[in-house]
């Protein structure tokens, strides 16, 4: 089982169960996950982001037990940007990263989303995008952040050639062209069940968000939506390999 | 042994009431919950007229109807209307098969109107559930946060009240209620955030609190989440996931003649 949406490191609001490294792999590891994509909760609000990605490189390799894979971030709205999603794929190997744009300021209609996604396609990464790390109505009062407005993004895979991207934390997916999803914020006793009719059931990844949320959260939905046989093998990991190896859709 | 404390059967697919529940069922089987509290029918009238909450318990004594063995429901009010609040109560609970109460967003929980209906529920140990949520953006104007549910609590000492999704703000709902011991928090309706469980265990004990997914609106399993991927001994998750309520609505269940 592939876990496409893990962190390391600390959310800034509060420890969480399972925000040590070797816990979380602990815990990932007895549930099934055998390869888990981690960006680091530090992306959100560090602006030093070399550091940030050496680290989540570093905690991965000595502690991720074989099993993480570090994902860093480019924040386009820092000076030479470009020299960090460089480092990703040239020093780090990383085969993606997670962007942040409401916490980093940006939004998809502006060029330098374009510049950063194009220079990502080059490169062989594919892009991470996570729509929201809270519920508005429980965010600090004082660190408000609204969820990333997506409606520009079918038309960035569109026009921009081998970009792969995968929307996380999205409450709710729909089905576009080179564009995957995780379920995590899926809600509702039907949430899961009515995405597996349709045509977007070919871009869903399992990715659980945690340590943020309880691992067994988009396990369970999984049961509830009934998920068996290949449908199941493809939230599991079948789609993830498409999406990581750049084939398919 | 997994019961769920709050539980909506709009949201499951169903066309009628009967439809809706018989969903519910298929999808507790599925998920091993074995019984159900229920309550609002199909509208969401946030200041519901005597009419509409007739409609809404009618709805649910429909729902009710067939699955006596794996469902309860509690009566829909609104302190608003006072008078007919008190009636429907007497009609679905003392004189119907009702056996706790829901209050919504028609008024804070702090005001004085709340306190017949909580005299009367108390009178037949009806199970008390008050709705509150503490919004980082500012709540509706008759929403109660827990702080208001607090007051409430503080009239009636010697009643047992549940704090409705413990605020959705966990961090301040379980911290404005430590103190008033005959509150208990309800865990349904906010995102599976990891370490909610595990304050709520260490500030309030674990027999304070009362799984409910608050389903279909949420997802039976997000909600399942909370407490089965949590970090806090078994028996805290057995108390959570079912004996607390069971505790709790022993005395109506028994009055009421239910075989549990
Ligand atoms: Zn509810």
């Amino acid at each position: 089982m592939i876990d496409t949406n893990v962190y390391v490191s600390r959310w800034p609001f509060r420890r969480l169960p399972g925000d040590e490294t070797a816990v979380l792999v602990q815990k990932l590891r007895a549930a099934g996950v055998v390869e888990a994509w981690a960006g680091s909760f530090d992306a959100v609000l560090h602006r030093d982001m070399g550091a940030v990605n050496l680290r989540v490189t570093e905690e991965c390799r000595k502690n991720g037990n074989g099993l993480l894979k570090p994902v860093g971030c480019v924040n386009p709205m820092l000076p030479d940007w470009r020299e960090d999603l460089r480092r990703c794929q040239e020093r780090y190997g990383m085969k993606a990263i997670r962007l942040h744009p409401n916490y980093h300021g940006y939004r998809l209609e502006d060029a330098v989303t374009r510049e950063l996604l194009s220079a990502a396609a080059e490169r062989g990464l594919f892009v991470q995008i996570a729509a929201q790390m809270e519920d508005e109505r429980t965010q600090h009062s004082l660190l408000r952040v609204a969820p990333v407005p997506l409606q520009m993004l079918p038309e960035l895979t569109k026009t921009i050639q081998r970009l792969r991207v995968q929307v996380l934390n999205h409450p709710r997916p729909v089905s576009w062209e080179r564009v995957y999803w995780d379920f995590c914020a899926v809600e509702g006793v039907r949430g899961l069940t009515e995405l597996l009719k349709g045509s977007v059931a070919d871009s869903l990844c399992f990715g659980s968000y945690y340590p943020f949320f309880l691992w067994e959260s988009a396990a369970l939905k999984m049961k509830e939506a009934g998920a068996e046989g290949a449908v199941l093998e493809k939230l599991r990991a079948g789609t993830a390999r498409v999406l990581m190896g750049g084939t398919g859709r | 042994m997994i019961w769920d404390l709050h539980c909506h059967f709009s949201g499951f697919g169903g066309r009628t009431p009967e439809e809706g529940m018989a969903e519910v069922i298929r999808l507790g089987d599925r998920m091993g919950i074995e019984r159900f509290c229920i309550y609002l029918g199909f509208g969401r009238e946030e200041n519901p007229s005597p009419a509409q909450m007739r409609t809404h318990n009618d709805e649910v004594l429909r729902a009710l109807d067939h699955w006596r063995h794996r469902a309860w429901a509690f009566v829909y009010l609104n302190p608003n209307y006072l008078d007919e609040s008190l009636r429907e109560f007497d009609r679905c609970v003392k004189d119907g098969p009702m056996v706790g109460v829901k209050l919504w967003v028609a008024q804070k929980a702090s005001g004085r109107a709340l306190d017949p209906i909580i005299e009367r529920a108390a009178a037949m140990q009806a199970v008390i559930f008050q709705h509150t949520w503490w919004k980082t953006g500012g709540n509706l104007s008759g929403e109660s946060t827990p702080l208001d549910v607090v007051e409430l609590a503080k009239r009636h000492p010697k009643t047992p009240i549940i704090c409705g999704h413990t605020g959705g703000n966990w961090e301040l709902g379980i911290r404005a209620v430590r103190g008033q011991t005959n509150l208990s928090v309800d865990l349904a309706g906010s995102d599976p955030t990891n370490g909610f469980v595990e304050m709520a265990v260490r500030e309030l004990g674990a027999e304070r609190i009362i799984w409910g997914s608050d389903a279909g609106g949420r997802s039976l399993g997000s909600q399942l989440a909370k407490v089965q991927g949590s970090t806090v001994p078994e028996a805290a998750k057995k108390l959570m996931l079912g004996e607390n309520l069971k505790r709790m609505m022993m005395p109506i269940l028994t009055a009421k003649g239910f075989r549990v």
